[in-house]
């Protein structure tokens, strides 16, 4: 095997392919040719290293340093400079918003200094191609272990003591989960790998994919060992093509090595996993759907009981997880269930990565041990709110979950306490909004979703919902009546307590929160006819500020309904009466004399 | 252009093939038949139905329950805008108008020459570079209304 000095790591993941890295890697891989540095400098892709954001990101080891937004244009200073003069390149490290200092060493920058890793822990630090360097970083020991040396009821003792629970929202402990799937009778029991993350402002489920797919069907196998299931399936997202490519890339490696089949290891344990593409249908997540979806038929969920421990995928004893929750199981069985039991709160055990995103500097995936403040990830990790506006509240949990306000910043992050505060643990979605954000279209925006991707089977969801949103809609377009809100509330708890599956029982809980902590905003809407964050569209004027207004005529001439008049020499005048408000005058002013009010 | 009757016919029966007898079939046959085509075009649909032995009506009722299926010929590029969270706050709603106002269509719709196909989605699990839209299978992140329709450009 070749020896090499240093280690030059690109993420080619969804964030940084699209911030375009595919072509830094292959312009890297050009001039360390060029330079002749071929044999002694190694040239990896790895999956996400979270850090969104800050892409393309390129790390070389063995300094660890990390080197931010790198462009083809950077990549002969880079070889240059640090990879044959041994020198930084410092205009391109990690800079902290608001200190200004410049970080050398990746694990030093604030947004990851405070993360605990073990989910993600190979995700941007291996080339997830390659089953070899899963490897040789215990990939596949707990397997081993587990197949060799335990006995099933061991491997599932060590999940119920480290106090796991379901990474997918509901928080399931998953060792009971486990053991009534164990306890079910039938000699055919399937595992199954809930890939289909659809909460928006979610994807570290993607990231896991497409970092460490190995992780994730190791963790299976130990749980089909554990349960007596012998053949699985993974449900991922048709909108995730390059997870995908990377788990059939992944099953194929495995499947060579032996791990993977009958008699895994020469031991009486055989195991088959196929990959399931979703079809675009959010309720899929719902565990019961995303059965009746791999069956072929359209994905509504039933009631339980039965669960799917004693009939699932096509009657038989089934056993279902999401892509987090599985990846944490291998490190489980090789460090011991203590070991895990040992991070977090009391009640909620481990990690959690979350998706933090919005009006926050360093968007991307941050893991963190249970109870860690919802402070210390927006703003410590997360850097603060862009432009430094004023933080008003985080939307945690999806279209599940609740916005939290200023108040609960320094709430430990447990499944507990977010559900005493009205939101959810949910996937893990950590959207910040700033003074700019209007809660009350931020509801709207929630139920247009959950709404739409009602599947339809019972009332109170199909219809709830969509008198909800209609009620919304008066409020964000001027009709709104005080009276509404009460009828509003009646509903969502109607709909929240009555529906079949978690996706309508949790719909009104962005409507319920913004009632709760933010209901001035409604009030304002309805009373004063006015939206103070200018967000809708139907409560805002679009006005021409005179003095500046140089009298160019291109809003005129741009004005879709021809409302605005003036010419050479009067000020161009919007006329209110007409106006639509699609804003396009703001947009092409080249004076912003156009603003909102 | 559709292919002719006979032929798509022939080639629904061939991707319908392996899976006869088989359970679980009716998605990935229709993924599979879609890719092949395009969209789901009615002949197609009613040669699975004959040949996997489902009801008209029940595989109706599953291509009509997936967003991914389309049972209208779509353009040769689908522009898929995120209607995500974060996208939201951060301002994919002008981005998707952008669009719309310049290709003159609605959502879901497709252009008359048969170029794009607009699609909103709800999350592309990009949020990290918002507001993002994905051409055919590339990612497009950080836009702003003015640089949406140069990218678009570049899509014949």
């Amino acid at each position: 095997m070749a020896f090499y000095r240093a280690h030059v790591l690109v993420c080619k993941g969804t964030g940084c392919s699209a911030s375009g890295s595919s072509s830094v890697f292959d312009a890297l891989g050009e001039e360390i040719r060029k330079r002749g540095l071929d044999q002694e400098v190694a040239l990896v892709e790895t999956g996400c290293h979270g850090m969104c954001e800050m892409g393309p990101i390129v790390v070389i080891y063995p300094e660890g340093s990390l080197y931010c937004r790198v462009s083809v244009d950077d990549v002969p200073e880079i070889v240059e400079e640090h990879l044959y003069k041994g020198r930084l390149v410092q205009r391109l490290l990690y800079t902290t918003p608001d200190r200004k200092v410049k970080v050398p060493r990746y694990r030093d920058i604030p947004f990851y200094s405070k993360q605990h890793r073990i989910a993600l822990r190979n995700c941007g630090y291996i080339n997830p191609d390659n089953i070899e360097e899963y490897i040789a970083r215990d990939g596949y020991a707990a397997l081993a272990k587990a197949l060799t040396s335990m006995k099933p009821e061991e491997v599932l003792s060590e999940v119920k003591t480290s106090g796991l629970r379901g990474r997918g929202g509901g928080g399931f402990p998953t060792g009971l989960k486990w053991e009534f799937c164990r306890k079910a009778p039938g000699d055919k029991k399937y595992v199954i790998c809930n890939a289909d993350e659809g909460d928006p402002g979610a994807f570290m489920d993607r990231s896991i994919l497409e970092g460490d797919p190995h992780a994730v069907i190791e963790g299976m196998m130990l749980g089909a060992y554990a349960m007596g299931a012998d053949e699985g399936y993974i449900y991922c997202r048709a909108e995730y093509p390059l997870a995908i490519k990377r788990l059939v890339g992944a099953i194929a490696q495995a499947e060579e090595f032996g791990l993977i089949g009958d008699n895994v290891m020469d031991t009486d344990f055989s195991f088959h996993l196929h990959i399931k593409e979703g079809a675009g249908a959010f309720v899929c997540g719902e565990e019961t759907a995303l059965m009746a979806s791999i069956e072929g038929e359209r994905g509504m969920p039933r009631p339980r009981p039965p669960f799917p421990a004693n009939k699932g995928l096509w009657g038989k004893p089934s056993n279902i997880n999401n892509v987090e929750t599985w990846a944490n199981v291998p490190n489980i069985i090789r460090n011991g269930g203590s070991w895990f039991a040992s991070i977090g709160t009391e009640k909620s055990k481990g990690t959690k990565v979350f998706a933090l995103t919005g009006k926050v500097n360093n968007t991307g995936l941050v893991e963190v041990p249970m109870g860690t403040t919802i402070r210390d990830i927006v703003f410590d990790m997360g850097g603060g709110i862009l432009k430094d506006r004023k933080f008003k509240a985080v939307q945690i949990g999806g279209p599940s979950g609740g916005c939290l306000t200023e108040e609960h910043l320094d709430l430990p992050v447990d499944y507990e306490s977010l559900t005493a505060a009205g939101a959810i643990m949910g996937s893990g979605g950590l959207v910040v909004m700033d003074e700019d954000t209007c809660m009350v279209d931020v509801s709207k925006f929630f139920l247009e979703f959950t709404q739409r991707e009602s599947c339809g089977k019972c009332v109170p969801c199909r219809e709830g919902t969509k008198q909800m949103l209609l009620i919304l809609e008066k409020i964000t377009s001027g009709k709104g009546r005080m009276e509404d809100l009460k009828i509003l509330e009646d509903l969502a708890v109607m709909v929240k307590e009555m529906s079949l599956c978690g996706l309508g029982q949790t719909a009104p809980n962005p409507v319920l929160t913004t009632l709760r902590y933010f209901r001035d905003e409604y009030e304002t809407h309805i009373r004063d006819k006015k939206c103070l964050a200018k967000a809708c569209s139907a409560l805002i004027s679009y006005l021409i500020d005179p003095d500046k207004c140089k009298k160019c005529g291109l809003c005129a001439k741009n004005c879709p309904v021809k409302c605005i008049s003036g010419d050479r020499n009067t000020p161009y005048v919007i006329d209110q009466e007409k106006c639509i408000k699609c804003g396009t005058c703001l947009e092409v002013c080249p004076f912003q004399a156009v603003f909102k009010e | 252009m559709s292919p002719k009757k006979p032929e798509m016919e022939e080639r629904t029966k061939q991707i319908v093939a392996p899976w006869k007898g088989r359970h679980g079939g009716t998605i990935p046959v229709l993924q599979e038949v879609q890719k092949e085509f395009g969209y789901l075009p009615e002949d197609a649909l009613m040669v699975i139905s004959r040949e996997m032995k489902i009801p008209p009506s029940e595989l109706f009722g599953v291509a009509t329950f997936y967003a991914q299926f389309h049972l209208k010929p779509r353009g040769r590029h689908i522009i898929r805008v995120c209607r995500g969270t974060a996208c939201h706050v951060r301002g994919s709603l002008a981005i998707l108008d952008k669009i719309k106002k310049v290709l003159q269509i609605e959502e879901n719709g497709t252009t008359e020459d048969l170029r794009y196909t607009l699609e909103p989605v709800a999350c592309l699990g990009a949020c990290g570079l918002a507001p993002v839209m994905m051409v055919d299978e590339e990612t497009h992140g950080r836009l702003t209304p003015d640089k949406v329709m140069e990218t678009l450009g570049s899509y014949e």
